[in-house]
């Protein structure tokens, strides 16, 4: 019986199949037993094992501090680190592994890059005290700013066009002599568009500005060059990654002159007096693998993506109207989908998803009830941006899941429709000619 | 020779899928699958033996990976009190588990040989 079963599976290789890829799931009884499905994938990857499986000898036989410079212990964990750091500079191109600081997180990152920066230069020259960023940067940029412009820091947020992209006109036009720093988020963690960093880079180097950009949603998924790009500084993230959570890392070009920043954690001095603090070892091994399997299946992984991106918008658009699909849908990441469903609130359509894992705008603002502000900043009403969720695919999605995705949201939007007055309201406009009541949101 | 390589090439790619069929997350095991499936299937027109070495080498690794992972999962649900399905673990497989893990993550002492890697399981000892 064994011999068959393995004959059996021999004949059936075909090496022509579909390169998308095989679902091993092949009846209704194994399918029934899935009973969760995790597409929220700009809020948090799983792990990948690969990842794990490295990270694991670093929290038990390689455990010294990389500082320690007197013995083989702290050596052996330098070494892993180095590496880490050789790795993510590989994949962005960039020139010395000294242009890698390690961090807690993109979160910190941004901190690190807008606050020691700006408040850097800003005691060298108290004149330089102006930012650019956009309306639909993460919380963390935007805070951070926010906090900049109590002390005093002057800060142009920009406001995107319908699709979510900066205009390069718009920066333009508001670099001043003043300006130190601009920072734009590479890929949009909400919309998944993508900003024209190459020439937003070449602009900022023209006009001697520091260029910034938050890179978390970004690296290991489309590719980057930080020598090509002009970026200055990026902030990295390993749990979006398939890396594990609380390590992450911000990019300082090597340039002359030196880019200076104020550190935010005083200690030790760790990495070069910017970041202090021991550094994490095996979450820093776990960053550096991640990294290094994201260079490997880059072109592998967002093959399926894009296959998985075009399949959701078909579906959909062939079986429910009045839906609007957020962001370019062009220069973007297609492991990121932001649909608006009318007359139906996103929270809700949540609630009747109860398998599936999705978002209904950025993690950093679920706990709200506001709508989000990426949204309307691209210019959705607040009314069809508490209708939108946003849906994150990875490399650990199968068709299958992306399927019982379509066919239940089909469902749960048809139901929810069925007892919306909206949509009733909207189906009897639409049949008769005479004005009905208008909605006003307030 | 020729023979005998594709005959290793195809027991390595049986055990790589049967080893990957044991994840308990569907992700992971499908992931696993597909991924193994594609990577054979892009090699297969390698004729180079010096590549092909190489290939099988990294293959072996990573079934050295997947194997760490089902150890690492049986040691999981040992330790871990699991809420919704309380299972007793036998206390042999919980001693040797424990002692296979710190044994096989040691990669400064890698295991000599393939074939004299053992597997401990939930169904005892098995040979490699």
């Amino acid at each position: 019986r064994i011999l068959t079963y393995y004959t059996v599976n021999l004949l059936k290789l075909n090496f022509n199949a579909n390169p998308i890829g095989v679902d091993d799931v092949k009846n209704e009884k194994q399918k029934k037993k899935i009973s969760r499905f995790y597409l929220d994938s700009q809020a948090t990857t799983m792990i990948d094992p690969r990842v794990f499986d490295k990270m694991i000898p670093y929290m038990t036989y390689v455990y010294g501090n990389s500082h320690s410079r007197n013995h083989f212990f702290g050596w052996e964990s330098e070494n892993a680190v180095e590496e880490a750091r050789e790795n993510i500079i590989r994949l962005i191109n960039g020139k010395n592994n000294k242009e890698i600081i390690f961090t807690s997180g993109a979160t910190e990152s941004n901190n690190l890059a807008i606050i020691g920066i700006c408040t850097y230069y800003n005691n060298i020259n108290k004149n330089k005290n102006h930012i650019i960023t956009s309306q639909i940067e993460h919380k963390c940029i935007l805070q951070s700013c926010r906090y900049l412009q109590t002390k005093g820091f002057e800060v142009t947020y920009l406001k995107p066009n319908q699709k979510g992209i900066i205009e390069l006109e718009d920066i333009k036009k508001n670099i001043k002599p003043n300006t130190i720093l601009a920072s734009f988020i590479f890929v949009n963690n909400e919309i998944g568009v993508i900003q024209d960093i190459k020439n937003i880079g070449k602009m900022c180097k023209e006009n001697q500005i520091l260029f910034h950009t938050d890179a978390s949603q970004a690296i290991g998924k489309v590719p980057i060059d930080v020598q090509e790009m002009n970026i200055d500084l990026m902030s990295i993230s390993a749990h979006k990654i398939y890396g594990p959570k609380g390590i992450g890392a911000l990019f300082i070009k090597r340039k002359k002159p030196n880019i200076r920043l104020n550190a935010m954690m005083h200690g030790g001095g760790q990495e070069r007096g910017m970041r202090s603090g021991t550094l994490p070892t095996h979450l820093i091994v776990g960053l550096g693998e991640a990294i290094q399997l994201c260079s490997r299946e880059m072109e592998r992984d967002n093959k399926k993506l894009i296959f998985f991106f075009n399949y959701v918008k078909q579906y959909l658009s062939k079986n429910l109207d009045y839906i609007i699909f957020n962001g370019c849908q062009i220069n973007r990441y297609h492991g990121n989908l932001n649909i608006s469903f009318l007359f139906v609130e996103g929270e809700s359509l949540l609630m009747s998803l109860n398998d599936i894992a999705l978002s209904s705008g950025s993690a950093c603002t679920s706990n709200t009830l506001e709508p989000s502000y990426v949204l309307r900043s691209i210019g959705v009403s607040e009314d069809i941006a508490h209708t939108s969720i946003r849906i994150g695919f990875n490399r650990f999605t199968t068709f299958f899941e992306v399927q019982k995705l379509c066919v239940d949201l089909v469902n749960s939007v048809k139901r929810l429709r069925s007892i919306s007055p909206l949509y009733e309201m909207e189906l009897e406009k639409n049949n008769s000619s005479s004005d009905t009541l208008q909605f006003v949101w307030t | 020779m020729a023979a005998s390589s594709r005959a290793q090439v195809l027991d390595l790619y049986r055990a790589m899928l049967r080893e990957s069929k044991r994840f308990s997350s569907y992700n992971y095991r499908t992931y696993a699958v597909r991924r193994i499936r594609d990577a054979f299937r892009e090699n297969k027109n390698v004729k180079d033996p010096v590549e092909i070495q190489t290939l099988v080498n990294k293959a072996k690794r990573d079934l050295e990976v997947i194997r760490r992972q089902m150890d690492s999962r049986s040691v999981a649900q040992a330790g871990v009190h699991n809420l919704s399905s309380l299972q007793p673990v036998p206390p042999r497989f919980k001693q040797f588990s424990y002692l296979s893990l710190l044994i096989s993550w040691d990669y400064r002492r890698p295991p000599s040989h393939l074939a004299n890697f053992c597997i401990f399981s939930r169904d005892g000892v098995s040979l490699y």
